[in-house]
Order: C-alpha cells, then structure tokens, then sequence
C-alpha cells in the first residue's frame, strides 16, 4: 500500500510538484507542524496522525509558499473542504494544487484535479462531533441573559492578536476590515466592545463560506470557542440559503449572490 | 545577605487580605476554566501556585493590552482636547515565575529610555513583585539559556521558595519587599527554615551572549529566516502572550465629533507591522519579520539596552498555533553563528 511519504516523494521525484506542503513532529507528543518538503529524503518525516489538525490549505494563498512552486497538499476532510470553496471563490485554478487526501482510516489517495476533489468530499460523512453538537445546544438552550453572559465573559478573553484570522484558510482579504481605520469600522480596543464587534464580524464574513475546520479556535491563546460562532452561522446559511461551504468547486457564495426568485421579499 | 522570614501557605490568605486592606490591588495565578492566568485576588481560595506557567503574563500589569491617552470632542468649531491621566493603583504581583519577575527590567529598560513613557513609568514605581522559584518546568523553558533561572531573584524585591508543603522562605531583597512585609507582619514568621527544595532543573540550550554577538552576521542570509519561518502564520499570538514584547501602535477611534486616542499593543508577526503610509514596507516579507523578532530580543535590545529582549518563559512557543518553537530556533541560530552547521 502507498503510504503518505511514497506518494510525497514521488511526486517530488516525478517534478510533479515542488513542493509538498504536510505535517512533521512537533515539539512534543501533543503537536504536529506543518512542514514544507521539496526533497524527497524529507518527505520520510511526514506524518499523519491525530495531532494533525490544522488546516494546510492557508499557506497556498501565501507569497512565501506560492513562490516555490507548484504544490501538493496532504489533506484532511476540512482542508479537502477548503480547496473547493477557493476554487469557488476564485483563489485556485483547477490543476494548481494536487491533493493527498487521507481519510478518517488512514487510506492515502490522490486526487489529481478538484473534479476528483469534489467526488471524493461527496462520500465523505459531514458533521458536528457529538461534544460541538452538545456545547452549540447547550448554549442554544440558554435564556437570552446568560448567553449574552456566556459569550460576554468567553469574548472577554480576546485580546485581538488575530491568531484565529491568521489560521483560517478563508480569512484571506489582504486588508480585514478589522485593519482599516479610515473610516474605523471596529474599535481597536481590545474591550467588550471592541472584542464583540471583532469576532461578530469575523463570524458573519465567514458565514456560509466557514468550512467547519477548527483551525481558528485551536489557533486561539485565550482558548476562546470561536468556532462555535462559526458552526452556528454554517448551520443558518445551510437552512436559510440551503448552501454548505466546500461541497462544490463552482458555487454562489450565499451573502454576495442574487436571486431573481429569492424567497425574501425585500430584496426582490 | 538578604533577610529572610517563614511565610506559611496558611498565611497567604491573612497575607493578600492586608495588602488589600492597605489599598494594593493583588495579583496572582488564580486557575479559571481549565487555564493559570495572573487575576486580581482578594483572598487565598482560588490561588494556583503549583503552576509551570501562565497562558498570558503578567505584562498588563505596567502595559495595558489597551490604553485609552486623550479624549477630543468636536462641537461646531470648538475642539475640546482633554488628556485621561493614566491609572497606576499600587499593584503587587504575587507568585510570579522568576522568568516574569526578570521581564520588568526589560519594561523598564524600554519605558523609560529616551524621554520615558508617562503611562507604564507610574506603573513600573507602583509595583511590587514577590516572586516564586519554580518547582517544575516543561520542554518550552529556557531562562537559564537567557541569563535568568528558576530560584533567579532578580527583579523579585521578595523571592519566595518552598520548603516543603505548607512552607516558603521568603527572601525580601529590596526595601520595597521590605515595606510589603511592613504591611503585612503577621503572616510573616521570623526565621530562614532549613534547604528550599530542588528547583526545576532547565538545562541550558544556548549562550545568549554568543547568540547576540553572531545574529549580525546572519542578518543577510535569507534562506535561515526563510527556513525558520515559512510556517508562521504572521498573527500576534508570540508577542501578545510574551512579557517583554514592547511594540505598541496608537489610534484614534470612534468619529471626528467624539474621538479617544488609544493605545493598543501591536506585533511584528502582523503583515501591516511597520508599513508605511507610502504603502512601502521594510519588512514586506514574513521571514523578514521573524528575523526582526529575533534581531531585536536578541541582538538590538543588549546593544542598546544593554537587556535581553527575552526571558526564556516559552509562552510564545506554547501559544504558537504552528508549532514555531523559539528554544529551539535559537539553538539552531547558535549553531549556525557558531559554524557547526
Ligand atoms: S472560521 Fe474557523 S472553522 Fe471556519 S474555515 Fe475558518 S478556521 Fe476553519
Ligand atoms: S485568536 Fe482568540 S484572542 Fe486572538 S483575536 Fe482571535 S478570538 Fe481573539
Ligand atoms: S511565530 Fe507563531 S505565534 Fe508568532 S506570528 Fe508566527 S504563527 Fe503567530
Ligand atoms: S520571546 Fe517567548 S520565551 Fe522569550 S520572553 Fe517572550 S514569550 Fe517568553
């Protein structure tokens, strides 16, 4: 059976790619790092295994790692997910990127172009893990005051070093609103105020378009559950638009679309 | 040699309680949700002691993560301009890592070269800091790399280590520990006690010195800084969780009719850090950025300084979401100046 670290170096070995963008063994037994392979000695040191969570897919929007060329990406479902919502949103050409896709039991494939992509996110199970769905519908079940209250005190905690923005795939504007000043969209203060307007922001930008990695909140030093934010909002643009983010590399984005038969009379 | 005394863990309760009463705001690790953060206190029950160390330090203390300067108003064609003074309670850090006690001398060095800061010097003067050895660190520390240690007193006016279970000593070092004890005389015990237990034992990975003499030879050799940090995400988590990280950015907010100019710590990961309003940028480039952080702890700071930018408490490498392990760059950075590699 091919194994994560032959097909990486094949690839490398065939030129296919310059470099493949995986995971090596982080510091200690609880983390990985992405690692950045462009010879295939290295790619021995790749690995895959529960420690492995973020999602790879950012660094193909970075200067620093386009500039090395053509890339293979090893992939779990999320960042699967996240190469069709950039194809959809016009980040990626469809043969830019190859993708090792390795799945929940460990079965290495690759997935030549997005067309391949697409086929395989479809049969792949989707969905909260039981302890996402508990804590949304625990919070849900709260009465108006203490949820203000619960997210009061957990957004409390920001102290706007922009960890989540820097590791979610789909934070890619150039200039976030959060970083224009003139005019000042969002306090910069790291207060109530300025913390929710920051991460409510954040949240609706990336409403339908959120591809439910987890990067953000693992990203975050306060331990804050951003992505609780953002599970809820994939949850409403799926009813209320009936489009999840990552299923198709050529879709509408739901907040920046049209509809002449939009169910909503106000804006028909 | 310093004087000592016996502070009984009982008698931190007792002890927090008069330094309340005297008007100091107290500020020790406390465990919230499952996290040891630095949390005002006023009274023994939630204190964390056995920490290895906090998620964020102690540097709000003396510099906010936001501070508001000035307040304008604009009314027809009168411009009123009023300055919010800065707050500076009597504060006293309690159970601070010796990593932490030693960022201040960093602070200070910073705040209060050239002209001085008129924010952070009146919070620098209110501040005492009772310091606590470290019974046990992880694999992110390296003080004793960076000229500090666990049992290090410097920047503790009061170091406290433990005897055993229930006991500190508590070596007061300066006369500002001395008046904190005069505060609080009876939690205090006269004596010295028997040897304070083993302190972590952190192995030095690296000379500083060396490091700072050889970083300016590496400053052209992009391919290092491009290798270490290709990974970096470029947000603010290292700077922002690091105690001595300095760099702040001021802003004016809210509208032309009703304005606050703030203050707002700022991060050398971030892409628009140093960019000019021309649109250029010194440091366009990530690596270029990494090589600053690097530079300015380590090379710039010590020679202008004449203080590491750096006290080794690994907050940054434990926060990073990509693993960027500072220790660990360091000592290939050392290796590389030394030639070995
Ligand atoms: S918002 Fe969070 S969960 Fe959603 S795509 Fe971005 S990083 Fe992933
Ligand atoms: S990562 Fe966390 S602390 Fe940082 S800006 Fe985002 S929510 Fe705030
Ligand atoms: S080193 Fe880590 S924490 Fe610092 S800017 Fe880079 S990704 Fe963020
Ligand atoms: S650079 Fe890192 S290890 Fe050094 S003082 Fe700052 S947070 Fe601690």
């Amino acid at each position: 059976m091919d194994t994560l670290q032959t097909f990486a170096s094949a690839k490398l070995a065939a030129g296919e790619v310059k470099i493949v963008i995986g995971y090596q063994a982080g510091s200690d037994a609880t983390r990985a790092r992405p690692a950045f392979v462009s010879d295939t000695a290295e790619a021995a040191s790749l690995i895959y295994d529960d420690r492995c969570r973020q999602n790879l897919a950012v660094y193909l929007l970075k200067p620093e790692v386009r500039a090395a060329g053509r890339a293979a990406v090893v992939c779990g479902p999320a960042t699967l997910r996240t190469l069709l919502q950039y194809a959809a949103e016009n980040r990626i050409a469809a043969d830019a990127v190859v993708a090792i896709a390795v799945d929940a039991d460990g079965t290495v494939t690759e997935l030549a172009d997005l067309e391949a992509v697409e086929t395989h996110v479809a049969r792949q199970p989707r969905g909260l893990t039981p302890e996402q769905q508990a804590e949304i519908d625990r919070i849900d079940a709260l009465p108006l005051g203490e949820r203000w209250q619960w997210w009061s005190r957990e957004l409390g905690r920001c102290f706007k070093c922009y960890a989540c923005r820097a590791a979610c795939p789909l934070c890619y504007c150039s200039r976030c609103i959060t970083d224009v000043n003139q005019p000042q969209w969002i306090p910069v203060a790291a207060d109530p105020l300025g913390n929710l307007e920051w991460n409510v922001v954040r949240a609706m930008h990336l409403a339908g378009r959120c591809v439910d990695c987890g990067s953000c909140a693992e990203a975050c030093p306060q331990g804050i559950r951003i992505d609780l934010l953002n599970r809820v909002l994939a949850r409403e643009a799926v009813v209320d638009f009936g489009v999840a983010a990552g299923v198709s590399r050529r879709k509408d984005y739901a907040l920046a679309s049209f509809k002449p038969d939009d169910k909503e009379e106000f804006i028909r | 040699m310093s004087e000592t005394r016996i502070l009984n863990r009982a008698a931190l309760g007792e002890l927090i309680a008069a330094l309340t009463a005297a008007g100091q705001r107290v500020l020790a690790p406390v465990e919230d949700d499952g996290r040891v953060e630095f949390r005002e206190v006023t009274d023994a029950d939630r204190l964390a002691l056995d920490y290895v160390q906090t998620v964020t330090s102690a540097k709000a203390v003396v510099f906010p993560r936001f501070e508001r300067m000035l307040r304008f108003a604009m009314r027809g064609k009168d411009v009123t301009v009023e300055e919010v003074p800065p707050a500076s309670p009597p504060t006293v850090l309690l159970g601070a890592h010796p990593c932490d006690a030693a960022s201040f001398a960093t602070l200070r060095a910073v705040f209060t070269w050239d002209s001085g800061d008129a924010y952070c010097e009146p919070k620098l003067a209110a501040l005492t800091v009772v310091g606590l050895s470290c019974a046990r660190g992880d694999d992110f520390c390296f003080c004793t790399s960076v000229g500090g240690g666990p049992a290090d007193a410097r920047g503790c006016d009061i170091l406290l280590s433990a005897l055993d279970e229930k006991t500190y000593r508590a070596e007061i070092l300066t006369e500002r520990g001395r008046a904190l004890v005069d505060l609080a005389p009876g939690a205090f015990q006269p004596g010295a006690g028997a040897k304070p237990r083993p302190v972590a034992a952190i192995l030095p990975r690296f000379a500083a010195a060396e490091l700072t003499e050889k970083l300016p030879e590496l400053f052209g050799d992009a391919s290092v800084w491009r290798q270490q940090s290709l990974r970096c995400l470029g947000c603010g988590s290292c700077a922002y969780v690091c105690p001595t990280c300095t760099c702040f950015d001021i802003q004016d907010e809210r509208s032309r009719y009703d304005a606050m100019r703030v203050r707002t710590w700022d991060a050398c990961g971030f892409g628009h850090f140093t960019l000019h309003a021309s649109g250029h940028n010194p440091r366009g480039k990530q690596s270029e950025r990494w090589r600053q952080r690097v530079m300015h702890k380590f090379a710039y700071q010590p020679a202008r300084l004449q203080v590491l930018g750096c006290v080794g408490c690994g907050r940054c490498s434990r926060s990073c979401p990509v693993d960027m392990n500072l220790g660990e760059h360091l000592e290939r950075l050392a290796a590389t100046a030394a030639g070995s590699e």
